[in-house]
């Protein structure tokens, strides 16, 4: 498909919103709504893929809209490529799920006339070729997710969500304003192409550099900056939380690509240090914070947090070693970084279908309410099993593949020159490895809590396996992370333009090496091949069961759990969700989060009910956000007297100023 | 050396991991006892368990789901397919290639994650409570693993096992500061993936110090064979290990001739005994740590695995 198609579908997503307006009368409009959102994604990602793996040259066009001057750029090439393919297969998989879950939607018309707008604006962000096309699209996404993220607005704590929300979008799209107008130069050039043929000078570009992390980061959720996602991700309906969580992150990884890899010009040794740093503390931070808390979808949330952390560090490894003339190292990072980014889309979007079938069928958010949903939801669950197999890294699944390429890359940084970069990384790696054993645990937390064990609950007790179109869409995502995971040379093989484009070198093709191993430097080093392993795994498992129903007992018996002799049938006895994480939490986050248990056991014969409680305190939270909103609440209240002066001393004002400016203006020229 | 001739050694070596497993369990049982005066069960003693188990009819409980049924081979699976890549006598492993150690690392990590859901399945506390405690110690356990073939891999330039020992046995080694290190290291994640003394008891069944045996309190029957034996096959993929990187005398070069070969597997049952003894000594002096020093101890492995490998990262000599 062209670029011109390209926009002609893009188009079509965007009528849809107002369509959704008008015809809101019709019935059956949420499945008209969704199916169109689903056919147009679809052509778009084949035609993405098409492009993608045909090679195709890049292509740009240039419309007659927006600032008279500039009109507006759309240029795809194969970073635009990718990342098209990504947002729009997540936005069909998300639609053929709403095509079932938004039946079950009481908010339809708070919903639909956001949804395509949505998914049109983050395909636009994509495709803009200039700074105004970029901001406006980064600014509607923001806008149409807010509005979803708010289309249950008096529930619970949705409405502070939102609040929160936007303040953080207008934070991330001002410092991106800022970082294009450093970009742009004098003469404030906004296309791309203008921008490229202007590197800036160092200092500048060390500051677009920290304006990019803060105005992106914000947007995929680097600490400190990550606040908002836990909030809002959770409180949209389950298919938006997927695309937010699974696809807009991306997009916003997409823009820091773009800027700091594209338009920045030649990058300087240090620049990987703040990645990789940032990069690992939010790692670390999300998914400690995932492991403390109960609401399913908050917990998916904050792993995504974690997940951000674990792209970013890889990035900042390419980056290193981009700027010390290591093309292969630097390539094999890239592609990690863009193999993670892809499955993250993946599995992401799967437990967030998974949640959003659990919230069907229970009514349910809480961990601590559910229990043995396997056997009432046997396929969604068997689903969710393999996205959170997936996220914890198990080989043979995706997420082992790519995290296995970060490590290759880390392994060969100790060739780096710098002495910081030689400190740095090793601390690295090992919070990587911290957060990849702890991404573990909280995944065996939710499966185990919510899908095994006994029902906790009413609503847990008459859970009911949800329709087609969910299961659909949970089953092709969980296929394609065995898929992935199987196969991953044709992925790093298909990764390889991209790479090329972003940092000048690529990975030696795999596809080449047979028997579908990969060996991202040399077979001598390091291959893993992930096909034999599942081979290998599925057949000694078969083996076994083969063997021993062949020549042991067949005999089974169903009885009361043994429990050692002392069975208790409340299911309020079992684990609960913060008792499952009570000893991570007492070794790893007394002292992060200031965790705190409270314990309080009246004496024998005392009737008073024994209680117990958990606080949890958010250090960024006292220490970032609290100073800054008591700053601006005392500036305000500081400037609310100049609300009531009279009329000569706001003359006064005013003149005051008008000198000020023409004295300003005086020095300046 | 053809093909027809590595695929034997390939699968010779996966029958001996399996065949060797309950012996060196019960040989470890055995050297306990002597230590303590006691006469102790018959080195033989864990084949005849497993026989047992497997002719008795499997309990389940009312309240598992499929998954509990399926997770005995899966454990079973991914712990002989990561022993198996595991170098005994002969280091020119056929498959090497196919997982390295991180896969390794990660293949064990598959075999707890599906052992930890097991243990919350039936919904008892006990279950419960092994699963989150086994998942504490991972959660150290694994990145200092992981740090520790960092410092192997910067040290042999490769992530392959197989590589790594036959670097072990070139005279280019030599005395390495992150070498002793990575040891300690290893030996201490070894012991506390093996759930042994002092992290863990595998002899009790005492409710509140039990860790592995809690998570796996409901299995009976066929389905406790498995996890047993996977159990078992765990503690020789661990002292294989740790004897073909450190104490790599007398294994195999690959394309060795069957003379070679034939040492080289008298060399290792003598250093499968000889870990034997060590552990069944070490864990008749230490005592058990209560759960939470237990992360103390664990901890220790992942410093010093952090510090070997900032020492290769800072000198190419340590």
């Amino acid at each position: 498909m062209t670029l011109a198609g390209d926009l002609v579908a893009i188009g079509g997503l965007l009528a849809l919103g107002p369509a959704a307006l008008t015809l809101s009368r019709v019935r059956h409009l949420s499945s008209l709504i969704y199916g169109g959102v689903f056919l147009i994604c679809l052509l778009l990602t084949g035609g993405a893929l098409r492009g993608l793996l045909a090679g195709a040259a890049p292509e740009a066009l240039t419309l007659p809209l927006g600032l008279p001057w500039l009109g507006a750029h759309f240029r795809i090439d194969a970073l635009s490529g990718f990342f098209l393919a990504v947002v729009n297969f997540a936005a069909a998989a998300a639609s053929f799920y709403a095509l079932g879950y938004g039946r079950h939607e009481k908010a339809q018309s708070r919903i639909l006339p956001f949804f395509p707008p949505f998914v049109a604006a983050m395909n636009l962000v994509v495709l803009a070729d200039d700074a105004y096309v970029f901001l406006l699209s980064w600014e509607l996404m923001s806008l149409a997710s807010w509005a979803l993220v708010m289309a249950h607005h008096r529930e619970g704590d949705n409405a502070r969500a939102g609040y929160v929300y936007i303040l953080m979008a207008t934070l991330g799209t001002f410092a991106l304003l800022l970082a294009y107008g450093l970009l742009g130069g004098a003469d404030g050039d906004l296309s791309f192409s203008g921008m490229r043929g202007h590197p800036p000078s160092a200092a500048v570009a060390g500051a677009v550099l920290a304006l990019a992390l803060i105005g992106a980061g914000s947007k995929a959720g680097l600490t400190p900056l990550h606040i908002w996602l836990p909030l809002a991700h959770p409180a949209a309906p389950s298919h938006i939380s997927a695309l937010m969580s699974g696809v807009m992150t991306k997009v916003a990884i997409y823009g820091f690509l773009r800027i700091v890899f594209d338009l920045l010009g030649p990058a300087a040794w240090w620049w990987g240090v703040p990645m990789m740093a940032t990069g690992a503390a939010t790692a670390v931070v999300g998914v400690l914070f995932a492991l403390l808390h109960n609401d399913l979808k908050r917990v998916l949330a904050y792993s995504t947090i974690e997940n951000i952390g674990v792209i970013f560090i890889a990035l900042g490894l390419s980056l290193a070693f981009e700027t010390n003339g290591q093309g292969t190292a630097a390539a094999l990072a890239m592609t990690a970084a863009l193999f993670h980014m892809l499955n993250h889309s993946l599995f992401k979007s799967l437990l967030f279908f998974g949640s959003g079938a659990v919230l069907t069928a229970t009514d349910e958010r809480d961990m601590g309410r559910l229990g043995g949903l396997l056997n009432a939801m046997p396929l969604s669950g068997l689903f969710m099993l393999v996205g959170a197999g997936a996220i914890s890294a198990l080989p043979p699944l995706n997420g082992f593949a790519s995290e296995w390429l970060i490590f290759q890359a880390i392994l060969l940084s100790p060739s780096l020159p710098s002495w910081t970069l030689k400190l740095e990384i090793p601390a690295v790696g090992a919070l990587l490895a911290l957060a990849a054993a702890l991404a573990g645990a909280c995944f065996v937390r939710l499966f185990g809590v919510s899908f095994l064990g006994r029902p906790r609950g009413e609503a847990a007790r008459r859970a009911k396996e949800v329709d087609r179109f969910m299961l659909g869409a949970m089953g092709a995502l969980a296929a394609l992370c065995l898929v992935a995971g199987v196969l991953p040379g044709y992925v790093i093989d298909a990764l390889s333009p991209i790479v090329h484009l972003l940092v000048g070198a690529r990975m030696a093709p795999q596809t080449d090496l047979g028997w579908l191993a990969i060996a991202p430097v040399a077979e001598s080093r390091s291959s893993y091949d992930g096909m034999l392993v599942f081979l290998f795994i599925a057949s000694s498992a078969l083996l076994a069961a083969a063997v021993i129903h062949r020549l042991a007992s067949d005999a089974t018996r169903i009885a009361p759990a043994w429990d050692c002799g002392f069975p208790d049938s409340n299911p309020a006895t079992q684990y609960t969700p913060e008792s499952f994480a009570q000893p991570i939490r007492r070794v790893f986050t007394g002292f992060v989060f200031r965790a705190r248990e409270k314990v309080d056991m009246p004496a024998p014969g005392d009737p008073r009910p024994a209680h117990f409680g958990l606080s949890i305190q958010d250090l960024v939270w006292d220490f970032v956000y609290r100073p800054v909103t008591r700053g601006v609440q005392a500036g305000a209240d500081r400037l609310n007297r100049l609300q009531f002066l009279t009329i000569r001393q706001y003359l006064s004002l005013v003149f005051g100023a008008l000198v000020l400016l023409l004295l300003a203006l005086a020095i300046w020229t | 050396m053809s093909m027809f001739e590595s695929l034997a050694i390939q699968i010779v070596e996966m029958l001996i991991v399996l065949l060797a497993a309950p012996l060196l369990t019960g040989f470890v049982r055995k050297v306990k006892a002597r230590l303590l005066r006691k006469r102790g069960p018959p080195v033989l003693q864990p084949y005849r368990d497993l026989i047992k188990l497997t002719k008795k009819e499997a309990v389940i409980a009312e309240s598992a789901s499929w998954l509990f049924r399926v997770i005995p081979y899966l454990v079973f699976a991914a712990t002989w397919v990561a022993a198996a890549l595991v170098p005994t006598f002969g280091a020119g492993l056929m498959f090497s290639w196919s997982a390295d150690m991180i896969a390794i690392t990660a293949l064990l990590g598959s075999a707890r994650f599906f052992l930890a859901l097991a243990g919350m399945d039936v919904g008892t506390s006990f279950g419960g409570i092994g699963s989150s405690r086994e998942m504490m110690f991972a959660t150290l356990a694994e990145p200092a693993m992981l740090m520790i073939v960092f410092t192997l891999a910067l040290i042999a330039g490769s992530t392959q096992l197989s590589t790594v020992a036959a670097f072990m046995l070139s005279p280019a080694v030599g005395l390495r500061v992150s070498l002793g290190l990575a040891m300690v290291g290893l030996v201490i994640v070894a012991i506390a993936e093996n759930a042994r003394i002092p992290v863990d008891n595998p002899a009790t069944h005492l409710e509140l110090t039990m860790v592995h045996e809690a998570m796996v309190l409901e299995y009976s029957g066929r389905h406790l064979a498995m996890i047993e034996l996977s159990a078992q096959l765990k503690l020789v993929l661990y002292v294989s290990m740790i004897a073909c990187i450190f104490v790599p005398y007398g294994l195999a070069p690959p394309g060795a001739g069957p003379r070679e070969l034939m040492i080289g597997a008298a060399a290792y049952f003598t250093k499968l005994a000889g870990a034997g003894a060590l552990l069944a000594l070490f864990e008749t002096s230490v005592a058990k740590m209560r759960v939470f020093r237990a992360p103390d101890f664990i901890g220790v492995a992942l410093m010093l695995g952090l510090l070997a490998t900032l020492l290769r990262f800072v000198s190419r000599e340590m």
